[in-house]
């Protein structure tokens, strides 16, 4: 078990440590890298940029994607952009400010060198994008256009409509298709990750199952890299896709990769309000509408009239009042609190009261409707479909929703996890974000961890293994770990309860909300570490799956993945119950400021959380990992 | 919100690729009409479960929209009565109490059922993988700003680009055909100055890769009105002019030229 985490962060000042990371990384000759074989789990941003690079390296890549295919994957989802520090539009922005911004916004608790390197590589994103045929936003002139975006106060965003993340991601995807017409990359799709592989302390490879048949095979690899993105889902009702989970993760940290912050999980302050008790999924609206939107909520908490019957003099424009310089724009976790904190106070808007109102009107006023139709008109043509109101007359309603989380696998400057020859990129690892992730940064940190960083850390990983002998599959272990799987899913069909994965994963949701939400408290994560074991027990004791393990089965994946949430939720609130301290979007009401900001501890909290696996998630084994600042200068975070 | 009642289903069932297939009834009695479509599904399926039945096996994930998964002929229309929109988009309020809803998976030799309302669209990846990128290693790409692109471009290109590889455009073709994806796909890179270089080369490998897979184009039209991203008919017109350059053309000459 691992007590002493080390980050292997490079020599040199912080400018200076990639380019000198890169210059002392072993190299493998070209001729010497088809008889290395690297697995991809996941086919995000983060996964296909891997798998297309290494691929057109020379490596043997092995694919796999739940999906039916590679270009399903949620980075699909996101609409407002992506960052880079290119400072197309001469406002002041730079490398640094970019870094800057992001310790800033992550609220001082993640790694600066991690943090500085992606801010040097969001250029080359740009570039290669570009290059791809990603048709960004253009100017009359035909260059680039950039919009401004929480967070910030220079323009660095670059996007393609309200489908930023649609177009970044057919870009790898189409990269990685390439690649498979090519036969650089076998893709497997519709298969899922059930176990990870180790022997003799190295990932040797994974175990998983073909959704379509139920099989199980393993696959053995010399390095295997985690693209599995975030666990969301956790909550039940979130802006992730119905499929995204953390059993890739979950698995590979039951198998010894240490798991970081999990209590960092972020609420995004633009989405649009449950409607109902039997909702499954939230949208989000794109931050980007806080650009011209503005949000407020009636001053009087009884006041039911529609909103354009109530007179400006009687409506609270709330973030323009308490935070001045950012106004509308100011950061995500601030911003979901000061809008919980008004409708916990009954301001809410709406046949539920359960949202407040980003209104266009003095946006349609200032710029004509044509203009905002072409900035957000798919946006609100999204909105009302789901919502059954129009935008350009009535205001949309909007609450924050879980979206982002910024913990995940613990991993080094090289992006590797503790269990060696597994890495983690995208959101599957935490090391970017810190407590707090700013908007239009996690495709930025998808592909730079896919195009630009694990192409050269597992160069160097694998340059001492040539010509050594890697265990195959039929090693004890891989057969130990299929015959575990067998068990698993034949347990799960074997209960014969009354309730489905559904009903424990909505009632798992609840707790997690209620207790390790937006805000939490002692008495609070002390309460939900009390009731999760409980239904966990029930869950094992009264699960029903219908239908076989051997044809298509979605309640059976669903078993497997509610498995792992019951999990992590445990060592979620754990963690959030140890860190006694308010840090970006992990709010202790203990600790705040009288204002009612964030009160950070760095005296006793200017740390990574790694947990190691004990095998019980409610007692998990702590190491901390210090941050050292030593360019940034660490401050209360503050955008009045 | 109102609710809506004794909604009567018709529901595909078909046990795998080569079992034969049914209808199978269910009365949905209450549903509010703030639930999606799919929530509504979520809802029977759950009610299946509690019975000790098998719950229906449908493709879905984001629910916004975007990623494409979800299909279903709704009433004999892909992705159901509401234009410009994927299944997952259409909410109950388009429905009234009392309302027969027949529920089948897309119709399409080139996509075969897995199970119930489940298809194989790898047909669709086929396609993309012969030809539907610009060939760009990571790591030689020029500052972006070098290439610059008019903003009309850009935005043909977009609309283009904005396919989410659904599906819907082959259900409703009477000849499943594939026209309406490829020629998007070929589109997005074609008009862009990035997508020069390999233009031709493009359109005769993607065009050969669907005519293995799908039926033929008789421009029907079917496809375009069924896109939930209503991509236009003007991208198959593209295709076939490129498609017919690529194959008059002396290769050598054009690139004198």
């Amino acid at each position: 078990m691992n007590t002493i985490l080390n980050a292997k962060i490079p020599s040199g000042a912080l400018h200076e440590k990639w380019d000198n990371y890169k210059a002392d990384a072993k190299l493998v000759n070209p001729n010497n890298k088809r008889k290395f074989k690297v697995i991809v789990v996941g086919t995000g941003l983060a996964g296909a940029s891997a798998a297309a690079t290494l691929a057109e390296l020379g490596y043997q890549v092995d694919a796999f994607t739940f999906h039916d295919s590679a270009r399903r994957a949620h980075s699909i989802a996101a609409q407002g952009g992506i960052n880079a520090a290119k400072n197309y539009q001469g406002d002041g922005d730079s490398i640094n400010r970019l870094f800057v911004d992001t310790i800033k916004g992550g609220d001082f608790r993640s790694r600066e060198s991690n943090v500085h390197r992606l801010a040097q590589v969001s250029v080359d994103i740009i570039d290669q994008m570009v290059a791809q045929g990603v048709p960004f936003a253009r100017e009359y002139g035909g260059m680039l256009d950039n919009r401004s975006f929480g967070g910030a106060q220079v323009s660095r965003t670059f996007y393609a409509r309200g489908q930023t993340g649609q177009q970044l991601l057919l870009g790898a995807y189409q990269q990685l298709s390439r690649q498979i017409g090519l036969g650089g990359v076998r893709l497997f799709n519709r298969t899922e990750l059930v176990d990870v592989v180790v022997v003799d302390g190295r990932c040797s490879g994974i175990v998983v199952r073909d959704l379509l048949t139920g099989e199980i095979t393993s696959h053995a690899a010399h390095a295997v890299v985690m693209a599995t993105g975030g666990y969301g889902n956790v909550y039940f009702l979130s802006t992730n896709a119905m499929n995204s989970n953390v059993t890739a993760s979950w698995r590979a940290h039951r198998r010894g990769a240490m798991f970081a912050n999990p209590c960092f999980t972020q609420i995004h302050p633009t989405c649009i309000p449950q409607s109902d008790e039997s909702q499954s999924k939230l949208t989000l609206m794109s931050e980007s509408l806080r650009n011209d939107g503005r949000v407020w909520v009636p001053k009087n908490a009884d006041d039911v009239r529609p909103a354009d019957q109530i007179p400006e003099s009687e409506r609270d424009y709330y973030l323009e009042r308490l935070y001045p310089s950012y106004g509308n724009l100011a950061a995500r976790d601030v911003s979901s609190r000061a809008a919980k904190r008004l409708v916990d106070k009954g301001h809410g808007v709406g046949p539920l009261k359960n949202g407040v109102n980003l209104d266009f009107s003095a946006a349609i006023a200032r710029l004509g409707r044509d203009v905002v139709q072409e900035r957000y008109g798919n946006l609100f043509q999204m909105y009302e479909r789901i919502a059954g109101e129009d935008p350009y007359s009535t205001p949309m309603r909007i609450y924050p929703a879980t979206h982002y989380t910024m913990g995940g696998l613990w991993v080094d400057y090289e992006l590797a996890t503790t269990i060696p020859g597994l890495y983690a990129a995208g959101e599957a690892n935490f090391s970017d974000h810190g407590a707090n992730r700013l908007g239009a940064s996690a495709l930025m940190q998808g592909l730079s961890d896919g195009y630009f960083v694990l192409p050269y850390t597992i160069s160097n990983e694998l340059a001492p293994l040539l010509n050594k002998t890697i265990p195959t599959t039929d090693h004890p272990a891989f057969v130990q770990a299929e015959a575990e799987a067998h068990e698993r899913f034949s347990g799960y069909l074997n209960v014969k309860g009354t309730r489905s994965p559904d009903w424990f994963h909505r009632e798992l949701g609840k707790i997690i909300w209620d207790y390790c939400g937006m805000e939490r408290t002692q008495q609070g994560l002390e309460k939900a570490l009390s009731e999760l074991p409980a239904l966990y027990g029930e869950f094992q004791k009264d699960l029903r799956v219908t239908g076989t393990g051997e044809s298509v089965n979605q309640t059976l994946e669903k078993a497997g993945r509610v498995d792992d949430f019951f999990q992590l939720g445990m060592l979620m609130c754990r963690d959030a119950l140890d860190r006694e301290e308010s840090c970006g979007a992990h709010f202790r009401s203990e600790y705040q400021t009288d204002e009612g900001e964030a009160l950070r501890n760095d005296q006793d909290f200017c740390h990574v959380s790694a947990y190691n696996s004990t095998g019980d998630p409610m007692n998990p084994d702590l190491v901390e990992e210090p941050l050292v600042f030593e360019t940034a200068q660490l401050a209360t975070r503050s955008y009045k | 919100m109102r609710l809506i009642n004794d909604l009567k289903l018709k529901v595909w069932r078909q046990d795998g690729p080569d079992a034969a297939g049914h209808f199978e009834s269910h009365t949905v009695e209450k549903v509010s009409d703030e639930a999606s479509f799919l929530e509504m599904l979520d809802q029977l399926n759950e009610r299946l479960i509690l019975e000790n039945k098998e719950a229906i096996v449908f493709d879905h994930d984001c629910r916004e929209g975007i990623c494409g998964t979800c299909s279903l002929m709704i009433n004999g229309q892909a992705h159901g009565p509401q234009r410009g929109s994927t299944t997952c988009q259409l909410h109950m309020r388009t429905f009234k109490s009392g309302d027969e809803i027949v529920i089948e998976p897309w119709r399409a030799k080139a996509f075969p059922i897995i199970k119930d309302l489940m298809v194989d669209r790898s047909s669709f990846d086929r396609i993309v993988e012969a030809g539907g990128f610009i060939t760009a290693p990571t790591g030689g790409a020029p500052d972006a700003n070098l290439i610059l692109v008019p903003k009309p471009v850009a935005d043909a290109a977009m609309d283009s680009a904005a396919c989410i590889g659904c599906g819907a455009c082959v259900a409703a073709c009477p000849n499943g055909a594939a026209s309406l994806f490829t020629g998007a796909k070929i589109s997005h890179l074609n008009v862009l100055p990035q997508g020069q270089a390999e233009r031709y080369k493009r359109v005769e490998a993607m065009v050969h890769a669907m005519d293995d897979q799908f039926g033929s184009c008789t421009n029907h039209g079917e496809c375009s009105s069924a896109c939930p991203k209503e991509i236009s008919l003007d991208v198959i017109a593209l295709m076939n002019s490129d498609f017919r350059k690529s194959k008059s053309k002396n290769r050598k000459a054009l690139s004198r030229s």
